[in-house]
């Protein structure tokens, strides 16, 4: 045993040396930390603010007027009145993602209660904001319109008082999100990408026949390879986590910070594993570029984050109880996010254990054959 | 302008300046702090043959490289075929008149083309016609012995195969300058002797070739015209063979070397008799040992044993087999059949006991380039288990004994061979193990070293009595084994001392009797008919094998000048082409970039939706009465909702939402359905998780939505008539995607994310594998330009993309109905410009790295950020904002992702898009000329 952990330890610093030697590679590591994320985290925005729109004012009434003036910021831009026939090339461009189209007479109709209806286009290319949007636009304009007639907020006509809170991002802020997000998927890229060039290049410059026979085993190789990557990418991780997502981006994390870190050497042994596994099946380092690359994609697309789990089909759902990415995903919302603890989240890092000696055992069996091809 | 000056200089009477092939002066060079040459003048005549000679690291290699051109020059001048080699200019006249094989085992090929298509490649590369290549590759390999494999890929050969090849290669465009660093290193004495013919018979036929060699065969270096020795950085000795002798008053040229260096006495090869060991069993013992790789028979059942304390010498041609045969032994390779034992315990792969005793060498260089020498020894100390407190001595005494202390702290990567070769066989001894396996230990070994090295085999084999399996193809020291092995075509061809084998076969020389051996062996499996490689069957010592067979002679008119657009273009489709063969012969890599976008579209176009559907939710209904059920009812209806067990307490609310089982839970108070009816307007609570905003936003519309069908339905049950509440309706209209489905306003979308990861991944190993693996040398040594070499490399991966491209617009339609509705010239330009950019892409990231891991990673984040969250793809580019503003409009996906949604499912044409079609353009010749201003056409 202490033998083992000798060796594994040996072998582990050799790659950290091999890591630090490469100052470009050393480059990207830190970027994907630090601006990588920033940038991720700030430069989107999943909820509608300061969009575009576009009326159509076929009406010229005060009710119409009143419309107009209620589509405010922060969600929206000032609307710009625009001439019917400018709507289809102008939603053809792009430049508005949604064109309100108020039809004459609206404000006669509505005081005669024969509803009138008000044509919304939106462009649903977008999907991310056609269906928040056109949900704000419909509020918007309904609560206008009733508020016109009564001249007291709807709420208070409701029989019922619907209190709606969201909990753990009270404002919806999508930088908490998109911050944890991005940390999450490039830990994964990083993981594998490194663990896996790490394989390949010893087998591309032959050291991998050196190491073979000497007195270690392949367990310990890998083993080696393992704690080495994985701590470089916690290590960033972690750093990144406190400073680039707390301290800078002030998001606020709910959970135990230990407790993530713990669950994030545990992702990323399995992540790593899966990274030996994918380089023992690759030949070259083109190819494993090529194959990474689509192991990575369906991680990150299908791990629940950027596109809900729920929403899946059936089958995919099922498959996805393999990935180690949704089962992270998982365990990083709950603790980071909503402050859960470790009695909420243990089941997935059982899972996580177990996906990584899955992933581990086949890389090994590999192993053998692997140099037989490298002849 | 003058066209082809080259043959007008020769052919004319020349001045004194021009009759000089390369004039070297005060040269030297450093590689950081270190000098390897210093103040270097010497001058070669044309059309002589010149020997470089002297140990290892003392820049020979450098300064051979510097001459050729292929690195770039730091201090002095060197003159090379009448112009400075300095000058741009001057290199782009002559590069096409020199020939360069740098040092290593094959370093310049490429493994996966085959014999033939490695050589037609430089043949491309020099802008040679189908037929002028066809024929120059017969008469090559025909002359090397490589004629029976023309369609062996080059990695299947073994070192010294290699090595011909290699030279084939460099051959193949009738230099006016050879220039070959250690050519013969690694290669067996038959072959040897054929490569010299070679070279002979073409310098017989062409008088005006110079020849200029690194070798560290002593017996070589003595054919030449001129040697020059080396050391130190300096020129010790310059003049004939004959001078050198006299000078040194020495017989032989490796005495004369030993003498002119300085170090050493004569070479002692006397060794003490064997004591016979204690056990009387053999240390090494092999029984039918075969092993198979398909149809090929490697080994053949090869037998032998091994005492203890003996050295054993196994010879060779070259692909004989005593790689594999040894690597059996250290249980590298499985065997096939037969039975093979190390110390009287069986060979198994996972016998950790049997490792720590035996020490192997391999013929390859296998240590870590990015562990320096002293950090490479230290690990394999730790590894081997020494004890910590004898770590650190143990090593300091091996840089000593192996002459390595200069270089302790350097990286192996800037050593050259043979320090290289020495780390190895120092890292092989450092664990004093009791069997060493050693695969051409001396290969580009300077003599004086081997000679050392030769000495400590001794002392470890009688003193230590360390058991030696060692393989050679330097006779003199075959000479001082115990016994040698002779093996050819995986058979053992005789076994016994040197001594014996010289009587059996009646030759002055072990060298001799070795051909003879070999030419025996094939005249036997010529009558059996068998296809094994055809030495030539002419007595030994003779002329072998009529050279003036293998003597070039094409026309050299035909020979195109490096200028002009045609031949510009030839040399980028050598580039392309061997590019092109390479991805094609590497099916894994095409299939998983053909396929692999392909399976991501139909996976993420089935399963990755924004529909927000499907969410979780509970109710704690504290108040259990008609009207609360009512509420839930309302929710449990939805599509979009489902419900799941109800809650019970807070905490358990508390708890599962903080799991993330539950998307929203609904609070009902108590005396709710009471409050309701005494029109008190009741508070009801949802709480929603907003761990993930979109999804909460969406979440939260849908319960306003919910909650005002359920009040009109309270209004519709109390009053029987709609309420007023709501006053006019918002009929949305979803444009472009009527159904509002995912699929449509994300297939775009996934297609432009594909293109460009796979695209630039494919090219972004382009250069950086070539500088890794050393085969851009190549591209160095060529007449080529950066701009050819780029465009070239470009090329097939911009057909590659587009055909993927075209395979994913395919793939849409029929499996999601996604057609294009607008322009198909509109996409499909836009599609073959976006692959360029994003080939470029790639190509730039290439020549920045310095490894293929990184460019990988590079490649990865600076690809997968901006075209999957700044494209407007997620989210609309207008939603974009700071850093991601700037981030996404400075990548090529925003602008294609415009195209695509616009001539997909927006039904645009080419006249709405093509501004973004002349942004792709800039992206792609930015990045290329970025490319070519960072790549330079020489070393250092």
């Amino acid at each position: 045993m202490v033998r083992w952990l000798s060796n594994v330890f040996r072998l582990g610093v050799k790659e950290l040396a091999s890591l630090a030697s490469d100052m470009v590679l050393a480059f990207f590591v830190v970027y994907s930390f630090s601006f990588s994320i920033y940038s991720e985290a700030t430069g989107i925005t999943t909820d509608v603010t300061d969009a575009p729109i576009a009326i159509v004012d076929s009406d010229h009434s005060a009710l119409s007027t009143r419309i107009f003036d209620a589509l405010l910021q922060p969600y929206f831009r000032r609307p710009v009145l625009i001439d019917r026939s400018a709507v289809d090339p102008l939603m053809d461009e792009g430049r508005y993602p949604f064109i309100l189209d108020i039809p004459p007479h609206f404000e006669a109709d509505v005081l005669r209660g024969r509803d009138p209806a008000v044509q919304l286009n939106i462009d649903a290319t977008a999907m991310t904001q056609a269906a928040v949007g056109g949900g704000y636009v419909s509020s918007i304009m309904q609560q206008e319109t009733t508020n016109y007639l009564h001249s007291r907020g709807i709420e208070r006509q409701l029989p019922v008082q619907s209190v709606e809170r969201a909990l753990f991002n009270p404002n919806l802020e999508g930088v908490w999100y998109n911050a944890i997000d991005a940390l999450m998927q490039n830990l994964t890229m990083l993981t594998i990408l490194l663990v896996g060039a790490a394989v390949i290049r010893e087998r591309e410059r032959g050291t991998i026949e050196h190491l073979l026979v000497m007195p270690v085993r392949a367990h310990e190789i890998a083993a080696g390879k393992i704690w080495a990557n994985a701590l470089v990418v916690i290590v960033f991780g972690t750093l990144s986590l406190v400073i680039v997502i707390e301290n800078i981006l002030h998001v606020p994390i709910e959970g135990s910070i230990p407790l993530f870190v713990a669950g994030m050497a545990i992702y990323l042994y399995a992540i790593a594993s899966l990274g030996i596994l994918l380089g023992t099946v690759a030949n070259t380092m083109p190819q494993f570029a090529l194959l990474a690359m689509p192991v990575f994609l369906t991680l990150n697309m299908l791990s629940g984050g950027p596109s809900p789990l729920e929403a899946m089909p059936e089958p995919l759902q099922v498959a996805m109880q393999i990935s180690p990415a949704m089962h992270f995903t998982k365990f990083t919302q709950a603790v980071l996010c909503r402050g859960a603890g470790f009695e909420l989240v243990w089941p997935h890092l059982v899972v996580l254990f177990g996906l990584g000696a899955i992933f581990l055992a086949l890389a090994l069996a590999r192993f053998r054959s692997m140099l037989a091809r490298v002849q | 302008m003058r066209f082809g000056p080259r043959g007008f200089r020769f052919g004319c009477p020349m001045s004194s300046a021009e009759s000089l092939a390369v004039a070297v002066s005060d040269v030297a060079y450093r590689y950081g702090a270190v000098s390897a040459l210093a103040d270097i003048s010497l001058s070669i005549p044309a059309g002589s043959a010149t020997a470089l000679v002297g140990p290892d690291g003392v820049g020979k290699s450098t300064l051979l490289a510097l001459v050729a051109g292929v690195r770039r020059l730091q201090s002095g001048s060197i003159r090379t075929l009448g112009g400075d080699i300095g000058s741009r200019t001057h290199r782009d006249d002559i590069m096409a008149r020199i020939a360069y094989m740098p040092q290593g085992l094959g370093r310049n090929l490429y493994p996966s083309l085959s014999v033939a298509e490695n050589v037609d490649y430089f043949g491309r590369l020099f802008g040679q016609s189908a037929s002028e290549r066809a024929a120059r590759i017969t008469q090559l390999l025909r002359a090397t012995g490589l004629a029976p494999f023309p369609d062996r890929p080059a990695g299947k050969l073994s070192g010294g195969m290699k090595q011909k090849l290699s030279l084939c290669c460099t051959l193949i465009h009738d230099p006016d300058l050879l220039i070959l660093d250690e050519p013969t290193t690694g290669i067996d004495p038959l072959s040897r002797r054929q490569f010299w013919q070679l070279i002979d018979g073409i310098r017989a036929q062409r008088p005006s070739l110079t020849v200029l060699v690194s070798t560290a065969y002593m017996e070589e270096a003595e054919r030449f015209d001129q040697v020059v020795a080396i050391d130190g950085g300096h020129v010790l000795a310059q003049g004939t063979p004959s001078e050198l002798l006299a000078r040194t008053g020495t017989e032989h040229f490796e005495q004369a070397y030993v003498a002119l260096h300085g170090n050493g006495g004569p070479a002692d090869t006397h060794l003490p008799p064997l004591r016979p060991s204690a056990d009387g069993k053999p240390a090494i013992a092999a029984e039918g040992l075969t092993r198979r790789f398909g149809d090929f028979v490697a080994v053949d059942h090869v037998s032998f044993s091994i005492r203890r304390g003996e050295i054993f010498g196994f010879l060779g041609s070259n692909g004989c087999g005593k790689t594999t045969t040894m690597k059996m032994l250290t249980g590298l390779l499985d065997i096939s059949e037969g039975h093979a034992e190390l110390l009287g315990r069986q060979v198994e792969a996972g016998d950790l006991t049997t490792r720590l005793r035996v020490g192997y060498m391999s013929q390859g260089f296998s240590l870590y380039e990015e562990l320096t020498v002293r950090d490479n020894l230290a690990l394999h100390a730790r590894l081997y288990r020494i004890l910590e407190a004898d770590v650190k001595p143990r090593v300091g005494e091996t840089l000593k004994r192996f002459g390595l202390l200069e270089v302790a702290d350097k990286k192996p990567a800037a050593l050259p061979l043979g320090m290289r070769q020495r780390l190895q066989l120092a890292a092989a001894c450092l664990h004093r193990p009791e069997i060493m396996i050693l695969d051409e230990p001396t290969s580009g070994v300077d003599p004086a070293a081997r000679d050392m090295f030769w000495r400590l085999l001794g002392e470890l084999s009688r003193r230590d009595g360390v058991t030696i399996f060692v393989s050679t193809h330097f006779m003199n020291e075959a000479e001082r084994c115990d016994r040698v092995s002779l093996m050819h075509a995986g058979k053992v061809l005789a076994v016994g001392t040197p001594a014996e084998l010289r009587r059996t076969k009646d030759t002055p020389s072990l060298e001799d009797a070795f051909v003879a051996y070999l030419e025996e062996a094939e005249r036997d499996a010529a009558v059996e008919g068998g296809d094994r490689p055809s030495v030539p069957t002419t007595p030994a010592g003779t002329a072998v094998q009529t050279p003036r067979e293998a003597v070039l002679v094409a026309d050299r008119s035909l020979r195109k000048a490096g200028t002009g657009l045609q031949a510009s273009l030839l040399r980028m489709w050598a580039f392309s082409y061997r590019e092109m063969r390479e991805l094609l012969r590497d099916w894994v890599r095409l299939s998983f970039a053909l396929l692999g976008p392909l399976l991501l579209l139909l996976t993420f176009g089935y399963g990755i939706t924004f529909d927000v559907e499907n969410l979780s939710f509970a109710v704690l209904d504290r108040d259990h009465s008609a009207d609360s059920r009512r509420l839930i009812e309302s929710f449990a209806a939805s599509r979009y909702f489902r419900q799941r067990a109800p809650l019970l307490s807070e905490l358990e609310l508390d708890r599962r939402l903080r799991a993330g089982d539950l998307r929203l839970v609904i609070d009902i108070p108590p005396g709710y359905g009471r409050e309701l009816v005494a029109g008190r307007r009741p508070e009801v609570a949802f709480f929603i998780d907003g761990a993930t905003p979109f999804r909460a936003e969406t979440t939260r519309n849908y319960v306003d939505g919910i909650v005002l069908s359920y009040v009109e339905d309270l209004a519709r049950r109390a009053h029987g008539s709609a309420s007023d509440l709501v006053a006019a309706s918002v009929e949305p209209r979803f444009r472009y995607n009527q159904d509002f489905r995912s699929v449509f306003a994300l297939t775009p979308g996934l297609i432009m994310i594909f293109m460009v990861l796979f695209s630039s991944m494919l090219a972004a190993l382009g250069v950086v594998r070539e500088r890794e693996l050393g085969s851009i040398t190549n591209f160095y040594a060529s007449p080529a330009t950066v701009a050819e070499f780029l465009l070239g490399k470009q090329l097939p991966y911009i057909a590659f993309g587009f055909a993927s491209f075209v395979s994913l617009l395919v793939l849409a339609g029929l499996a999601f109905g996604v057609i294009v509705k607008g322009s198909l010239l509109a996409l499909a330009s836009g599609g073959l410009l976006y692959v360029f950019a994003a080939t470029a892409f790639g190509i730039l990231v290439s020549v920045f790295v310095r490894t293929q891991a990184a460019a990988i990673v590079a490649t990865a984040i600076l690809s997968t950020v901006p075209a999957i969250n700044f494209s407007g793809y997620l989210y609309p580019a207008a939603a974009l904002q700071g850093s991601g503003r700037f981030i996404g409009m400075g990548f090529p996906s925003l602008w294609f992702q415009n195209i695509s949604l616009g001539a997909i499912t927006k039904a645009r044409g080419l006249a709405d898009l093509y501004p973004n079609h002349l942004i792709l353009l800039g992206f792609g010749l930015a990045y290329l000329v970025a490319a070519s201003l960072l790549l330079r056409k020489q070393d250092g």
